[in-house]
């Protein structure tokens, strides 16, 4: 493609900052346009399920740059414009402000919403978690509450729940899988979620699906799978997200489970993704991938703006992931799948310290580290050589 | 350059021990980022600019 005289970023959370920067700082000079739907200056994400829900930190301290930076890149911030369409032969986007805009160089980076339950979530006390809004809400809905049902088990949910447990809230966590976490980290590490979470005094009931949401105006109660009803002041639904994708229907943009890419993250000519609305070709592991981690987001915002600007690199990490659950510091870098062996390879799993090694065919496809920081940084090169 | 670190946003990652080893390290304990040079030399200045850009946490400041 010829120089580029506009660029547009559309999503303003870890990714579309990143993305942004790193043109800038790769010596872009050309306009620089970054749209994001929510009010609030961009803020980062992963303490709004720990420090934020605990009231450790203010909200304002995950703003990820000051106003005076983006000023001071010539970074044009258009916030609380939501993007509505693409249209990719005209090369403009839709704000939901009613403007067109125009661009060179396009980098989706939309990022995800939460899923919800089919039902309940009109009720009063009934709440998601993706968002800083949503992080207060939910907070101020928890110190005035006894009780708090979070359904899911997952990254989110088993955070929330440990966040919840801290403010002195009597604490149910709700999965239809046997374990937390289970589906990243198998059943040993689950397992010792599960009974980190006891000792902490949080209700488990796992094996068991919600099956509807009690209450008149205000949430009271969880149906369960089993019939029972768990009685609840507030509610947090964390059963995952789904890509933000829904203002590219009809675009003629490549979408399935996210933004699909090839392995330098470009979706069309001119048109890059990057952050967890990304399905881009993964050479290190062969297959396409969508990763909702805020590693990620980072990485992959500095390769699709490079990318942009013609550098045509393969973007091909491992991810790099954590968890802070009560005194547990998870950290895991590579992938996990089902069929793979776990072995410990430093301390234990009953001490609560250790590295473990995920072998898939005899290779290390996959280390975690459970309050063990240095040796798991370590023991990353074995998943980079193994590839 | 002077290179500032926030304890308790650090989240142990590593990743700006991978990228300036010469001017982080991690605790043995818990893996929270120790700052070794406050000041890096002009040759350790890219290097400890990347690992800031890279911090999952934002938990490094590089002021020049």
């Amino acid at each position: 493609m010829g120089s580029l005289e506009r660029v547009v970023v559309v999503g303003a959370s870890a990714a579309g900052v990143t993305t942004a920067e790193t043109l800038r700082r790769e010596g872009y000079t050309g306009g620089l346009v970054l749209v994001g739907d929510e009010k609030v200056l961009p803020y980062d994400r992963p303490p709004l399920s720990k420090q934020v829900l605990a009231g450790t930190w203010e909200p304002e301290k995950t703003v990820l740059r000051p106003d005076s930076a983006y000023a001071g890149h010539g970074i044009e911030l258009r916030l609380g414009s939501a993007a509505t369409g693409l249209d990719l032969a005209r090369r403009t986007i839709a704000l939901s402000t009613g403007e067109e805009i125009g661009y060179d160089g396009l980098v989706i980076a939309t990022g995800t919403t939460a899923r919800t339950l089919p039902f309940g979530h009109d009720l009063k006390g009934v709440h998601v978690l993706r968002t800083v809004d949503d992080a207060v809400a939910l907070r101020g809905d928890l110190l005035r509450s006894a009780s708090v049902v979070v359904v899911g088990a997952g990254f989110l949910g088993s955070e929330a729940a440990a966040s919840a447990r801290r403010l002195g809230l009597d604490v149910t966590l709700v999965d239809p899988l046997p374990l937390p976490l289970v589906r990243p980290f198998g059943d040993e590490v689950g397992t010792a979620i599960a009974g980190l979470h006891e000792e902490e005094g949080v209700r488990l009931r796992l094996g068991t699906g919600v099956t509807a949401l009690h209450g008149e105006g205000a949430v009271t109660g969880v149906g369960l799978s089993d019939g029972t009803v768990l009685p609840a002041d507030v509610v947090l639904v964390a059963i995952g997200a789904r890509p933000a994708t829904g203002w590219l229907d009809g675009s003629g943009l490549p979408v399935d489970d996210g933004v699909v890419c090839d392995a330098t993250c470009r979706a069309a000519d001119g048109v890059y993704a990057a952050g967890d609305v990304a399905r881009w070709f993964n050479p290190h592991f062969g297959g396409l991938m969508r990763v909702e981690h805020r590693m990620n987001a980072t990485e992959q915002g500095m390769a699709a703006a490079r990318n942009l600007l013609g550098a045509q690199v393969p973007f091909a990490p491992a991810p790099y992931f954590w968890t802070d659950q009560f005194d547990a510091r998870i950290q895991a870098y590579g992938v996990f799948p089902a069929e793979a062996e776990m072995v410990v390879a430093h301390g234990g799993v009953a001490e609560r310290k250790f590295v473990a090694h995920y072998l898939a065919d005899g290779r290390v496809v996959g280390v975690l580290g459970w309050n063990m920081a240095r040796q798991l940084r370590a023991d990353r090169q074995l998943v980079r050589s193994a590839a | 350059m002077k290179v500032r670190i926030d304890v308790d946003a650090c989240v142990g990652a590593g990743q700006c021990v991978l990228a300036a080893p010469d001017v982080f390290d991690q605790r043995d304990e818990d893996g929270m980022v120790v700052l070794l040079l406050e000041t890096p030399p002009p040759a350790l200045e890219a290097a400890a600019e990347h690992a800031a850009l890279l911090c999952p946490a934002l938990a490094i400041a590089v002021d020049r």
